[in-house]
């Protein structure tokens, strides 16, 4: 399981560690929602958590930025690193985290505000422009890198709720992307999305591989195919198998993941 | 025959004719079996039918009695009276009559008017005739309806369908019953303020700046007038619930209610958020004399401690913090309902940028509940400027134009009080204009109200 000596799924290129967890349980009171989870999280791939409703995967995303904290009840055991830095260590605000380790949603929230003002959100909260032209290059930079600036720039004091699905996804990402993290989880972006709108979201995390790690949950097995290098099949709260996502999908080692990839569960 | 014992034969008949249509239907059902539209309707359906065919005519009687039977009696007896007897005023005369009554009770041993002992025999009689007559017309129509009632059963007799079209005209009769009391109320108030716009303009009352509505009681009395320029008045009110109390309850309420929807643990919620609303539920004459006997003082001393010299011990500042303490909990239960509504996917949206908590409240909830807080905040000032019992107790009774909150000043509400307590003659423009200040703050809360629910509601359909 040593994902930084395996080779991408696209050729022989050297990859880094950016994210560790090992032995990562989450309890909602009594319950245990994620049986001790260990695994690496490349820089230059993106990784994808496949498994049926429930298996925890969304569970055990949200703690890679410690969104669970935010859950009433919820508790987290384990290490996770970000730069072989513990992300519970007292000495690592959960802010700087939530700032590096962004996040899109299954169902995309933009805020009630302008397109604009979506966007600026993060950089004006972290202090990234100290001037107006400084906050226009970010806006503009951050949604062209969402693939949006073409559709909105004529009319970014628009409410961000106007926009279609899609398009608020993408205004999702590019305000994810505006303060420049260095991690980027993505909870289902397209679930709640037409295939149009979910084939331009799959496009553009492929643009933004190599800039961003990324992880992405999906319960679209296609999709995992389509847009990761790495996969990870969790199932009932463990983590089943993990490795390249060619090898999984032709050949996976474990009878259980077989079973969900061929359709027989899930 | 007292009403009483009537009542209750009629209700006795009224139980009868239930257990004679129940048992009759159970005879149907003995016939026909007991499988589903053999017989259409269930036996205490049948019941219930006679029941109500024979208590209905004889309640409306029983009414009639209890309404009509006092004034047929009482003329009776004056058209028995020789000629000059009592005098020709109502006055005299409905003293006259409650003096026969005592006697006909058994109150008073003896009476002033020499014709009240013969009076009150000729009561008497005529009290008993009547009785007899309604009584026994209530009991017979309440045996003729149960008559008629039993006399239609049959199997296919449609019992239920009549009980139901009869419970449902009882529930639309009952809420009649709010709604006609409230147009009542608004037509008196129409009414009577009516009748003190032909004494006073309409324009001096709205615009006119000075109110001392003491009328002179004769002509050559000094320095009562009467003037009736409501503007110190709605002033006032504004000043206390408007301003004062909602620089109270505007701050304190969103921040309780930000505290209990993001901050506190479900436990401490589960408490604050009942207490909260037990100080909703205190009466306001409580709340009242804590303004008048506790708050009013305090405010007068601080006053003179820095140097205000004649502070008054009745202030617009103790009435409008009191006021403004009562409506913290209004304004922070709609408050709370307002950022509940805004879906949490918007907040762990914010936070997961890396914005704390009051960085999200500030930049996002709060922007995306304003239109219910303004809501909620505008409902909030229509009650408190509404609110009589703390300005009665502790505003004053000056009308003054004034914002100096130091000074006592005094409320629409508190007015509607002044004038109308104590002997007042109905038809001058003192009492009557009591009902113009009412009207005056009908419609404003009224105007209030309405535009406050419907921006609730809209932005409540907006997150829907």
């Amino acid at each position: 399981m040593a994902a930084h000596e395996g080779a991408a799924a696209d050729g022989a290129a050297e990859t880094t560690l950016k994210m560790t967890a090992r032995d990562v349980r989450v309890f909602y009171g009594a319950f245990e929602a994620l049986k001790g989870v260990s695994i690496d999280v490349t820089k230059e791939d993106v990784t994808a958590f496949i498994g049926p409703s429930g298996c925890g995967k969304s569970t055990f995303l949200r703690c890679l930025n410690r969104m669970n904290d935010t859950v009433a009840g919820a508790r987290v055991e384990g290490r996770i690193e970000l730069d072989g830095q513990d992300i519970h260590d007292p000495a690592m605000d959960v802010v700087q985290l939530r700032a590096r380790v962004g996040m899109v949603f299954q169902k995309p929230n933009p805020f009630p505000k302008s397109i604009y003002e979506n966007v600026a959100y993060g950089p004006r909260i972290h202090g990234l422009a100290a001037k107006k032209a400084d906050m226009d290059v970010i806006v503009e930079k951050s949604l062209r890198r969402a693939g949006l600036w073409d559709e909105v720039k004529d009319r970014l004091s628009d409410s961000g709720t106007a926009l279609s699905g899609g398009q608020q996804q993408r205004l999702c990402i590019a305000r994810a992307i505006a303060v420049n993290p260095e991690v980027i989880l993505m909870d289902e972006p397209a679930s709640a999305l037409d295939p149009i709108a979910t084939a331009k979201i799959e496009e553009l995390i492929d643009d933004l591989r190599g800039r961003y790690a990324i992880v992405i949950v999906t319960h679209n097995m296609q999709q995992a195919a389509r847009v990761s290098q790495k996969t990870a099949f969790f199932h009932l709260g463990s983590l089943v198998e993990y490795g390249d996502t060619r090898q999984i999908f032709t050949n996976p080692r474990e009878t259980r993941t077989k079973d969900y990839i061929t359709g027989r569960y899930g | 025959m007292s009403l009483w014992a009537v009542l209750l034969a009629v209700l006795a008949l009224g139980a009868l004719g239930f257990w004679l249509g129940r048992r009759r239907a159970l005879g149907f059902v003995a016939q026909a079996g007991s499988e589903v539209g053999a017989v259409h309707s269930r036996p205490h359906q049948h019941g219930v039918f006679v029941a109500i065919l024979s208590l209905l005519p004889a309640l409306a009687v029983i009414a009639a009695w209890a309404a009509l039977a006092g004034g047929l009696v009482s003329r009776e007896v004056l058209a028995s009276l020789p000629e000059g007897a009592v005098g020709p005023s109502d006055l005299e005369r409905s003293a006259f009559l409650a003096e026969v009554r005592g006697l006909v009770r058994g109150d008073y041993a003896a009476a002033f008017n020499a014709h009240a002992e013969a009076a009150a025999a000729v009561w008497k009689a005529s009290a008993t005739r009547y009785a007899m007559l309604f009584g026994s017309a209530a009991l017979a129509l309440g045996a003729l309806g149960a008559l008629w009632g039993w006399s239609r059963l049959t199997a296919d007799f449609r019992a239920r369908t009549r009980v139901e079209r009869f419970v449902m005209l009882a529930l639309v009769l009952a809420s009649l019953v709010a709604i006609l009391t409230t147009f009542g109320i608004v037509a008196s108030l129409l009414f009577e303020s009516f009748r003190f716009f032909q004494l006073v303009s309409p324009v001096e009352f709205l615009f006119g700046t000075q109110w001392s509505p003491q009328t002179a009681m004769r002509a050559d009395q000094v320095g009562s007038s009467g003037a009736f320029g409501a503007v110190p008045l709605f002033w006032g009110t504004v000043f206390i619930g408007a301003i004062i109390a909602m620089l109270v309850a505007i701050p304190l309420g969103l921040m309780t209610a930000i505290y209990l929807t993001q901050y506190a643990a479900p436990g401490v919620r589960k408490v604050a958020k009942p207490v909260l609303e037990v100080l909703a539920g205190v009466p306001t004459v409580v709340y009242g004399f804590f303004a008048a006997l506790t708050v009013a003082p305090a405010v007068r001393d601080f006053a003179l401690s820095i140097g205000i010299s004649n502070a008054s011990s009745e202030s617009a500042l103790a009435a409008g913090l009191v006021m403004g303490v009562m409506i913290i909990p209004f304004v922070s239960s709609m408050a709370d309902d307002a950022l509940t509504a805004v879906p949490r996917s918007m907040r762990d949206g914010s936070l997961a940028m890396g914005a704390t908590p009051s960085e999200t409240i500030r930049k996002v909830l709060i922007p995306a509940a304003l239109p219910g807080i303004v809501g909620g905040v505008l409902l909030a000032v229509s009650r408190a400027i509404g609110e009589t019992m703390i300005v009665v107790m502790a505003a004053g009774l000056a009308a003054r134009l004034t914002a100096n909150p130091f000074d006592s000043v005094t409320t629409v509400t508190a007015q509607i009080v002044a004038l109308l307590t104590g002997d007042q003659e109905f038809d001058s423009a003192k009492t009557l204009s009591a009902f113009a200040l009412g009207l005056v703050l009908f419609l404003v809360t009224l105007a209030l109200n309405v535009y406050a629910l419907a921006v609730v509601k809209k932005y409540r359909e907006a997150y829907d």
